[in-house]
């Protein structure tokens, strides 16, 4: 494990940012999975890239402009009916500040 | 019907507008097929009789008014379900959306209801796209039927399955890395990966939007040309989507290959493996060459590196993009004592593996400290695989090369490890990071009777070179001729 790419512990870190959970054996599955795949991908290691710029776009293009117009969007209810939860016209979800 | 269920899309129309067959007569009877065939296929999530035997009533009715009617009126077609279909449950083959009815269509779907085609129903895919055995499906495995224990391919492998069995005439899949090229290659047909911002991506579930296309699928190179005329086009809503003409894809198909010059990536070749691949590759470049096009030499030096290119990137996109599903607004929800542990427990659960494993991959590539090691290095990789491409096509007017290193491989051969899984989009994944077009179209079959795919690729926007080439090999080593033999 000395050589391991990336470590159990961060997994679990990586997990926390993702807002995934793990148990311990699939944390294990996954550290050796990635470990495999982040060997592999070292041999990018091989091209001298510092000063090549990158391509984040493949095909050159502007964000495009259009006139600021109201337009009619989706009914409520029927993007509401697709929610786990509901109340009063908007989405429910579990309480995230006490009220005093 | 003369054909059923073989006749071509063009065929169907014909008969349709005709008045020699109704639209309600042509869907019932693929309607009828689905499901007598979908138990040994898994092709299909949802099929949706209601609506497509409403829409073909439409089709016959604007007929009987003496209305005009659309390129593709009374076509039955088969919807990759990671396309919003309003009222139709949309999936992506994820438990996380399992119960999902989205409340408006994709552009594509709009653009198939105004061209008079027919929805059967939703295909079978990896979750999120993200495979390329359709083995990642949450549902079912979808079978090939050229042989059932053989992967479709993926991730459109429900679609490509369902045109190659005579389920549907058409299809649509999506391609991130080689989404409809793969399966399309595995179950002998043709798919078009149009160049990105070709076609609108409104309505698709995103997977990354950086290399995201829609794809048409058919068992005829005529046939996804049209679907692509239909598809094809500006939408304000997709602000990737390009602004600029589209081509006269189904005229191209007529304009054969005399002085175009193929760019063949020769050391490649010469290193394929698998015999029976490369016979397939040679047959069609002397198809190509007997037409009158010239065959040139060209390299891309940096493909070799698009396995780990394009799995940094498309995973860091996906990592992002797939953020969205929180349990909160559609979808699953397991709850947890508190918002976080809602978040961790649903996603934990509404996830697969290959979802969760990428998920993890795209964040940690771009997590604090490893950013420019990994994200960074491989958007400036994919400089070099870019330039590649720019520097053959200075020389060549396509670039050819086999669309997969194998045929289809056996259904569980490479689950048991991802990375080897990866490896098998060595040749789809180089000109999806370039955004250009490529077209899958069959060049034979190997010993052992699998579909044989080739690949071109064009410059941008220049899709109807794809359609010109492409029938030239479907005429001189396609497959139009067999069918697949698990079907009997």
């Amino acid at each position: 494990m000395a050589d391991a790419k990336i470590t159990l512990e961060q997994v679990l870190h990586v997990a926390k940012l993702a807002r995934l959970t793990l148990s311990d054996d699939e944390a294990r599955q996954m550290q050796e999975q990635l470990d495999a795949i982040l060997g592999y991908m070292e041999g990018l290691d091989e091209l001298d890239v510092s000063d090549v710029p990158p391509t984040f776009h493949s095909i050159p293009m502007d964000a495009p402009m259009r006139p600021d117009v109201p337009e009619r969007c989706s009914d409520r209810s029927e993007i509401l009916a697709q929610a786990p939860e509901s109340e009063a016209g908007g989405f429910a979800v579990p309480l995230v500040l006490e009220v005093e | 019907m003369s054909d059923f269920p073989w006749q071509s899309a063009f065929e169907i129309r014909e008969q349709v507008a005709g008045g020699a067959a109704s639209a309600v007569d042509v869907t019932r009877a693929y309607l009828a097929r689905a499901e007598a065939l979908n138990p040994k296929l898994s092709c299909f999530l949802t099929i949706d009789h209601e609506g497509a035997l409403s829409a073909a009533a439409q089709v016959d009715r604007a007929r009987e008014a003496g209305e005009d009617l659309g390129p593709l009126a009374g076509v039955p077609i088969a919807l990759k379900d990671n396309l919003c279909t309003r009222g139709v449950r949309t999936t992506c083959a994820s438990q996380i959306l399992g119960d999902y009815i989205p409340p408006y269509d994709a552009h594509v779907v709009q653009a198939l209801r105004a061209s008079g085609a027919v929805i059967l129903g939703k295909t079978n895919l990896d979750e999120f796209a993200m495979g390329s055995s359709n083995e990642n499906s949450s549902f079912a495995d979808v079978h090939n039927p050229w042989a059932l224990d053989r992967a479709p391919g993926g991730s459109s492998g429900g679609s490509a399955c369902a045109a190659a069995a005579g389920l549907a005439p058409l299809a649509l899949g999506s391609d991130t890395g080689g989404s409809v090229r793969q399966p399309a290659a595995f179950c002998g047909i043709t798919a078009i990966k149009p160049t990105y911002g070709r076609v609108s991506r409104y309505g698709l579930v995103a997977f990354a939007s950086s290399l995201d296309q829609i794809g048409p699928m058919a068992r005829s190179v005529r046939e996804a040309s049209q679907l692509l005329d239909v598809i094809a086009g500006h939408d304000r809503r997709d602000a990737t989507s390009a602004d600029r003409e589209t081509g006269d894809y189904v005229a191209a198909c007529d304009r054969g290959v005399k002085g175009l010059r193929v760019g063949v990536v020769r050391d490649l070749l010469d290193g394929l493996q698998d015999a029976d691949v490369r016979a397939g590759v040679e047959a069609a470049l002397s198809a190509l060459e007997k037409q009158g096009a010239t065959l040139v030499d060209v390299s891309l030096p940096h493909a070799k590196h698009a396995v780990s290119v394009y799995y940094l990137i498309a995973t860091a996109e996906a990592s992002s993009n797939l953020a969205r599903f929180d349990g909160i607004r559609y979808g699953l929800r397991v709850p947890g004592k508190d918002l976080t542990e809602t978040y961790t427990k649903t996603r934990a659960q509404g996830f697969g593996p290959e979802v969760r494993r990428r998920i993890m991959l795209g964040t940690y590539a771009l997590s604090a400290g490893y950013y420019d090691a990994f994200y960074l290095k491989a958007q400036r990789v994919r400089t070099l695989i870019r330039r590649d491409y720019d520097t053959a096509f200075e020389s060549c007017d396509l670039v050819c090369t086999p669309t997969t290193p194998t045929p289809a491989f056996a259904l569980g051969e490479k689950t048991s490890n991802p990375l080897e899984m990866y490896l098998a989009d060595i040749f789809t994944l180089p000109p999806s990071l370039a955004g250009l077009a490529a077209i899958s179209t069959p060049c034979g079959l190997s010993a052992s009777g699998l579909p044989i795919g080739l690949q071109l690729v064009a410059p941008p926007f220049e899709e109807e070179l794809l359609c010109s080439a492409g029938q030239v090999v479907e005429d001189g080593c396609g497959l139009l001729e067999s069918r697949p033999a698990a079907l009997d």
